[in-house]
């Protein structure tokens, strides 16, 4: 079996929002909706206090509340993880975007654009089937898939591997099949401590962050 | 202690989808106490009843994104209690008018069963939205049971004043005051509950001491039975209001730990 998670160093992130940017380039999201964020968070108390830059966005968790709660089930789950909107299906009720507890859904009513008449490249990438449906990260499934079917491996090589991996200028963000022990997340995941959003809401989410390396014997 | 993005109110639920709950939640109480009525009083509690819960209905189906497709909302029974919510809502209906034309008592008891698993869907609804801490509490289902019977058993008694309906209205009154304490403590030192304070403390007070203290005049007053109905709905549903578009704060992000950068003397602890 396959499943694609992603994996995030936060020792290695520095914030600069580059993920960002190439996944609104990659996905044609209008203004407002970022599929995939970086938070600018302060940790500590006082004199303690530092910066953490968190990558954040639709964890494809292995049991998606947003998924379950779906009356049309325009939300689904592949074989491989990745969780999916069918936007033929979705009526845009929302009611997957009060289940998520990572707040990864968006919903745009009316089309929208970065000056308000749209430019020539927004005007071609526009998609009205985006328009009054729940809208969220991919994990970029149609890179992914477009690479497999050419032999590629998702997460070594970038023309099958997310838009925001391939464009980490630090390298903190890792994708790949974590059922692979052999592959790039899996020896991520053995050699560092990590751990994932709201563990606690038994959503089993498909994103990692690793904080701190593992001693030799822990 | 983590000071992230603190959490915000969500923006996707609003007074449209408030009025599926007071008016979908009352409505369906209605429809509950209209079985314990008579005659043409019942029948008109029920119609009554029935209009409150399409008018909750037609409320939430102007949010939709895309309304032509509002068919769509049949085909996860599996799992989403809102197609539940939606099957059971063609249930109820179907049997209301049934029994609205035909005048059979049964209908109106199947009826009557068919509106109390309406609103304890309405509960599940809310309970099932993981990302908002005020709804996913269990003590939620309860109390929008609890809540739905009180203002539609409150509001059967203006059709018709008697035994079995009153003794309803009392019961539900109490559950419901019942049912808010327990939400209560399970919200204590939470902004939800900051947020709900003003129409929670209210539900007490205006939404049962008043109403109670009403509907023990009733058979010597009847006008009472009206104003313990206004105080019962109207703290019912400020509450319900407050609670989808006041309370409604996601959880927001936190880290459990922190990268570990540079000298190690900080041990990953946040």
């Amino acid at each position: 079996m396959t499943r694609w998670v992603m994996v995030a160093d936060l020792r290695r992130c520095v914030g600069c929002q580059t993920c960002t940017a190439a996944c609104k380039h990659a996905n044609a999201t209008p203004p407002g909706v970022q599929w995939r964020r970086v938070l600018d968070m302060e940790v500590g108390e006082y004199p303690d206090v530092r910066r953490v830059f968190v990558p954040v966005g639709c964890m494809h968790c292995a049991d998606p509340p947003c998924m379950h709660v779906c009356p049309s089930t325009a939300t689904r789950k592949r074989p491989d993880g990745i969780v999916t909107i069918d936007y033929d299906l979705c009526i845009g009720c929302a009611y997957c975007a009060v289940a998520c507890p990572y707040q990864a859904r968006y919903k745009t009513d009316e089309p929208t654009f970065a000056y308000g008449e749209p430019m020539a490249s927004e005007a071609k990438r526009f998609d009205p089937r985006r328009l009054g449906v729940a809208t969220k990260c991919t994990f970029c499934a149609d890179r992914v898939d477009a690479g497999l079917a050419k032999g590629l491996k998702p997460g070594v090589d970038p023309e099958a591997t997310p838009a925001c991996v391939n464009s980490c200028i630090a390298q903190a963000l890792h994708f790949g099949d974590l059922d692979d022990p052999a592959s790039n997340v899996s020896q991520l995941l053995a050699e560092n401590h990590f751990f994932r959003m709201h563990e606690e809401l038994g959503t089993e989410p498909g994103f990692y962050y690793l904080w701190d390396r593992k001693e030799a014997g822990t | 202690m983590s000071f992230g993005p603190r959490p915000w109110l969500q923006q996707h639920w609003d007074w449209r989808a408030a009025c599926n709950f007071m008016f979908g939640g009352c409505g369906a109480g209605l429809v509950v106490a209209a079985a314990l009525l008579d005659g043409p009083h019942a029948l008109a509690a029920l119609g009554a009843g029935l209009a409150l819960v399409a008018a909750g209905l037609g409320a939430v189906w102007l949010e939709i994104g895309r309304k032509l497709r509002a068919v769509h909302v049949f085909f996860n029974p599996f799992t989403s209690w809102m197609t539940r919510e939606s099957f059971v809502a063609v249930l109820l209906f179907a049997l209301g008018i049934a029994a609205l034309a035909t005048g059979a008592p049964w209908l109106r008891y199947a009826a009557a069963a068919a509106a109390a698993a309406f609103v304890f869907c309405q509960g599940r609804i809310l309970h099932a939205a993981k990302g908002i801490p005020a709804w996913r509490q269990r003590e939620v289902v309860p109390l929008i049971v609890a809540t739905g019977l009180a203002e539609g058993a409150t509001a059967a008694l203006v059709f018709e004043l008697a035994v079995a309906p009153l003794a309803l209205a009392g019961l539900a009154l109490v559950a419901r005051a019942l049912a808010w304490m327990r939400y209560r403590a399970a919200l204590e030192g939470t902004s939800a509950l900051a947020a709900l304070a003003p129409a929670g403390r209210a539900l007490v007070p205006l939404g049962t001491v008043a109403p109670l203290a009403l509907l023990a005049f009733a058979f010597v007053m009847p006008e009472s039975a009206w104003l313990a109905a206004a105080a019962a709905i109207a703290a019912g549903w400020r509450f319900k209001f407050a609670l989808i578009t006041r309370a409604a704060f996601n959880q927001g992000f936190a880290l459990p730990k922190v990268p570990v950068r540079g000298a190690r003397t900080q041990g990953g602890k946040p």
